[in-house]
Order: C-alpha cells, then structure tokens, then sequence
C-alpha cells in the first residue's frame, strides 16, 4: 500500500468526519481474554487534544465522502464541490491495529457518506467492526455510526461487533429538518435508534439467565444536534434531548454549535462565529440533568424558553428560587446541596463525608474545593455570616464583579458607556 | 519522656511499611522517616536504621487495607509522588487511620487527610496521562518502545494497564528519569534497566533502531492529528492544559512543535 494516497485519503475523510463530537470511549467491558490486542474494559482515555481542545480518543473518519444526500449543513453533502476518496475495508482495518498497537488511541469511530444506499453503506460499516473482532482479535473500541434507513438485520449484526452504535438527530426540530435536509424522514433516524434500545434491552434480559449471551452495544447509544443552524430556542434543543434520552435510553446527547460550511440563506454565513458558549451552557444544562437531580422544565420553560449566556444555568435556577436559599451545609439533604452554585458533585460527596466527623466552616470549604465565590450566598455553614438580604440582581452583579470569564467579552456592555 | 527519633530506610515502600511497623511495635515516638540516600540528622534525634522486612510490610499493608482499600490507595500513590516529607505525613495518616474514630481517612476537615487525598489524586492523574501520553515506537527487532518522564514514579502503576491491553506484542516503557523501565516479552513484565546512549523522543531526526514503516505511521498520525482540528474553534489555552508542554518531546504529533 503506498502511504503517500493512504495520507491523502486520510486528509480528505478525518476533515469530513471531524464535525461528529462524540469522542467518548469508555462504558464497555470487553475485556482482553483471548489475548488479543485492547482491552476496554476501564475508563476512557483521551490520548491527545487538538489545538481546538477536543479530546482524540478514537480514530474518527469516514469510510468515503461519496453521499447521495443534499444535507444543508452538512460538508459532505452532494452539491458540495470537495474532493472525494474511499478507504477500503483493509485500509481502516490497518490504520487501527497499526494506530492502536502505538498508543495513539482508544479505538475506531467510523462513519460515512451514504453512497448507493443506507444498507448497502452500513453493510460496509460492521464489515470493517467484524473484520476488527474476528480477524485481528481487537478489543479495543469500536463506534459505529447507525446509518439513517438501515434495516433491523443490520442494526442488529452491528451492535455485536461495535461497543457504541450512534444516529445523529442533527436538527432538534422536525421542522428544521424539513427545511434543511429534504431528502431525509425523520422516521428513518429514529428506526435504527429504535431498534438498538430494544436490542440492548433484550441483551440485558438475557444476559441474566444465560451469561454467554453475545454482547450487544456495551456503550450504548448515542446522538448529535446541531446549534445555532435553524434559530431553534435553547428550551426546544433542550426538551428534545430530554425525548431522546426517556425514549431511547441514549448515553449521551451531544451538542455541537454550528461551524459555518456551506454559502446557503438557510444557514448562518461563512465567518459568523461559532456559538461555543452557548453549547458549554447546554452541556452544563445536561449534566444538571443527569447528575445533579434537576428536572428539564426547572431550568427552561415558557417564561425562559433560553438560557443565561452570562451565568450558569444553575446559578440562573438558583438567582430565580433565591426562597430556597440559604442552604445549610451542615444538614441540608445530599440532592439540596448538589443545587448550591459552585458546588459539584465532588464538593457535594467530601462535604457529605466530613460533616460527620465536624460542623464545617468557610475555612473547611474552601480546602475542600467549594467555589466560594458563587456558593457563600447561597449557604449558611458554621462561621458566622452577617449577609444582609441581598436581591437577585444584586448578587448576580457581585459574582461577575469577582470573577472572569474567557468568553466575557462577548457579552460584557462594561464599555458601552464611551461608545 | 522518651526521646524521639529518625528512622531510617532504603527508600522502597516496603522498607518504609517496616518503619511503620516498628515505630508502632515499640511505641517509638517518631521525628522524621528518611530515605538513606538523604538523610538529614536531626539535633536532638537519635537515627536508627532500619531493614525492609517484607513480612513486617505485609502486616502493616494488610491492616491498613482491611481499614479501607480507599486508604491504602491513598497511601501507596502518595508514597509514589516522591513528595519532601512525605513519609512523616503518612506516618501521621496511618496514626490516625488507626485511631479510635471510625472512617478517618474521610474526615476531609483534616489537614493531613485532605492533604494525603489530594496527593493520591495527583498522582492518580499522573498515572492516567501517562496512559495517554506513551507514544509506542517499533523497534526493527519488533519491540514497542516507549520513553517516558512522568513527575511522578508511576511506572509500578501503570503496569497493569499496559499488560492486559497489549497482550500479544513485546513492549518496553523507559522511565529515563528514574533510570529503570518494564519489559514484556508476551508473557510476564519484568522490571529492567537499561544502558541507553540515547534518549529517543519522538523527535524529527530519524534513529536507525526504528522500522521504516514506523515513521510512515507517525507521519500518518502527524496528519490525523492536523486534520482533525477545527480551526474555527481553535483554543491554545486548552490544548495546553490538557497536553502540558512539558510531555510533548514524547509526543509525536507535537513534535514540530517542540
């Protein structure tokens, strides 16, 4: 094989396939018994990070860029005038092994341009995962991306080879999916999904009564939506995550703010800037979520159907509810004290072990790691805190008086005074 | 009132477990643990030096752990950060592990077990990047080699990891810091030291040790590691956070950078 074209390739199908987020690579357990190659049975590993900050963790490309689709916002679409390649099957099968063997990565995500048909692209997708498992003895990870419109049989074949199986939603509203990819029915992103959540149920079911059962998509599954290409609200990403997460099980939801790719009036232009931080404020709204016990429609509702781009979501719920506050720390409920600003769940678990052994003060807190800045007006603890009665605005004035923010430029009106 | 003392050991872990042993075995009031290699004498403390016993260790190992395995973690990985004084803050740790209270090691409004949990965490997380950050380079006799320089002594750490993911290729991981490194010939690992007339970072100059094709795949994973960036997003501060400047001369993909 000539390394120089195998370079090439890779250049062309890593820039397409680098808009899917997923970089996550732990929740399996296959472990290495077959004395193989991996092992994925630990926590993930981030190998490298990008100079955009990402984490490379897996080997992420598609198999060919070739798409018979005419997706808006996407840069592989058919109307676009890029170069195009192909790996073959023992192409990706090598660049793995050989990446893997040097520690350069956890493992392989693969997807791929639909060309000719969904089934025939994602017969091609588990033929590079069975390859991996059966040949070459590889436990490391696999991500397969779902193929919008692939049939049951084939969901099922890949779920046996791949750790996480994943379809991108893409656009959160059904409406903007109309508008932005034409060619595609919402039903054919929702029936992989479907099929996978009811595979892994079944596994898990079976699995109890006979322990040799095959393993089925360990990692489970996951998806994407795209920020900021059709003006959807944060309450609409939001709730439609919430859909995705009840109704499919997913593991993660994934959120990437739109990187302008193509000159087309139903997308934001070329140069308009990334909403970066409004996507930190929906992972920030997720983790809420699925770790802190908050419920989607504390946070976003008709009355605040977007989120603070200043604050974070929890410090906005906390300055609207400012009558469930002070929380003491000292005998608060574990879930009320994972509802203080500044306090996450490492803070909230030390806490919960040290007031045991003593009442805990300022002093004790900050060691401990509490961002005191933003949790003391929120708190009551055991030294003695004259705090007056402060209103919301007042506080939310004081805590971005005595804090930075890197993205603070971008909304701060501190010099509009001279303009 | 008995006099205190300065025990001393040979720098191993189990030696200092035999330390520990003694000073509770004969209720010695303890100033200070020294490694032999440094030893400060203290004014008014009588040194005495003391032989590892592995079967002493093992006592003092399998009490602490029936304690609580979250506190002989902590101590091994602090033991390991090769922190200044770090055995008279464990001798302290372990007194206090097996005092009347309870679950001591979770009391977090203590100095000295907050200090320890955050040493064990640095040193969890060093053991994690180096995880992350070996870069394998195959040797023209067919090994994976690897140079590593971590702040911490980690190597006895991460052995297992390495073991049970590349089961079936012969690896070596050099500790050129610490002068020593682990071999694994596809059956067992094996503690090694090797005379090394050069340092093989992942620099741009080609060594005649490594396979051809080695460089291809570097080169291979140069361009990966480009492409997959999205220069609309860029953020050094980031990346330099994550990819500290100090591991990148092992780093292939920084090497141009370095």
């Amino acid at each position: 094989m000539s390394f120089e074209r195998i370079k090439e390739k890779l250049n062309i199908l890593v820039d397409a396939a680098k808009y899917d987020v997923s970089c996550s690579s732990s929740g399996s357990k296959r472990t290495n018994t077959n004395k193989g190659l991996g092992d994925s049975s630990g926590m993930g590993i981030c190998h490298t990070y990008t100079e955009d900050g990402r984490c490379v963790s897996l080997l992420k490309i598609l198999l060919t860029n070739h798409c018979i689709f005419d997706c808006a916002y996407c840069v592989t679409r058919k109307s676009n005038d890029i170069k195009r390649a192909g790996f073959k099957i023992q192409e990706v099968v090598d660049l793995t092994i050989n990446f893997y063997r040097r520690n350069y990565i956890e493992g392989l995500f693969l997807s791929s341009g639909i060309f000719k048909s969904a089934d025939y692209t994602m017969e091609r997708l588990v033929a590079v995962a069975k390859k991996l498992r059966l040949e070459e003895k590889f436990n490391g990870y696999i991500h397969l991306k779902s193929i919008p419109g692939a049939s049951d049989e084939l969901m099922r074949e890949a779920g046996l080879y791949a750790d996480r199986l994943s379809v991108n939603i893409e656009v959160p509203t059904i409406s903007g999916l109309k508008l932005l990819a034409p060619d595609k029915k919402h039903e054919d992103f929702t029936k992989p999904m479907l099929k996978v959540k009811n595979e892994i149920i079944q596994y898990q079911a079976e699995k109890k009564i006979i322990k040799s059962t095959p393993k089925y998509a360990l990692a489970g599954q996951s998806t994407q939506m795209i920020i900021g290409a059709t003006g959807e609200s944060d309450k609409d990403i939001m709730y439609s995550a919430v859909h995705y997460y009840k109704n499919y099980n997913m593991k993660r939801v994934y959120y990437s703010g739109y990187v302008p790719v193509a000159d087309d009036v139903r997308l934001p232009a070329f140069g308009s800037q990334v909403p970066m931080l409004r996507e930190n404020r929906l992972y920030q709204t997720d983790w809420l979520l699925r770790f802190y016990g908050f419920s989607v429609q504390e946070i976003l509702n008709e009355k605040h159907p977007n989120l603070d781009i200043d604050i974070d979501p929890k410090l906005g719920w906390a300055l609207r509810n400012l009558n469930d506050f002070p929380i003491d720390v000292n005998t608060a409920e574990p879930r009320m004290l994972a509802r203080i600003p500044g306090l996450g769940m490492y803070s909230v678990n030390k806490i919960i072990q040290a007031r045991k052994f003593r009442r805990l003060n300022w002093e004790h807190l900050k060691k401990i790691g509490v961002a005191l800045n933003r949790a003391k007006y929120f708190m009551v603890c055991d030294t003695n805190n004259s705090q007056k009665d402060l209103q919301a605005s007042q506080i939310k004035g004081l805590i971005l008086q005595n804090s930075q923010g890197k993205f603070r430029n971008q909304y701060s009106n501190q010099l509009s005074l001279f303009n | 009132m008995r006099e205190a003392k300065i025990l001393i050991y040979d720098g191993s872990f189990n030696g200092f477990l035999t330390c520990v042993f003694k000073a509770f075995d004969e209720r010695i009031q303890i100033a200070d643990i020294q490694k032999n290699s440094d030893v400060q004498r203290g004014l008014f403390s009588e040194t005495e030096i003391v032989f590892t016993e592995m079967d002493k260790a093992k006592r003092v190992w399998s009490g602490i752990e029936k304690k609580s395995n979250i506190a002989i973690k902590n101590i091994y990985f602090t033991f390991l950060s090769e922190t200044k004084n770090r055995e008279l803050l464990l001798y302290r740790y372990i007194q206090k592990l097996f005092s009347k209270t309870e679950f001591m090691h979770l009391n977090f409004s203590d100095d000295t077990v907050l200090r320890i949990s955050q040493l064990a965490k640095s040193v969890g997380r060093e053991k994690h990047r180096m995880e992350a950050f070996v870069r394998f380079q195959l040797t023209k006799d067919s090994i994976y080699f690897a140079n590593i320089e971590p702040d911490f002594d980690v190597l006895p750490l991460i052995s297992k990891h390495f073991r049970s993911r590349y089961a079936d290729q012969q690896w070596l991981i050099y500790d050129v810091k610490r002068k020593y490194g682990l071999f694994y010939d596809l059956n067992s690992v094996e503690i090694i030291t090797l005379d090394l007339n050069e340092i093989h970072t992942n620099s741009i100059n080609k060594s005649s040790a490594f396979t051809n094709a080695e460089y291809d795949y570097q080169d291979l994973w140069n361009n990966y590691f480009k492409s997959t960036n999205i220069k609309s997003r860029i953020n050094l501060k980031l990346h330099n956070q994550h990819v500290p400047k100090r591991y990148w001369k092992y780093l292939s993909e920084k090497k141009e950078a370095v």
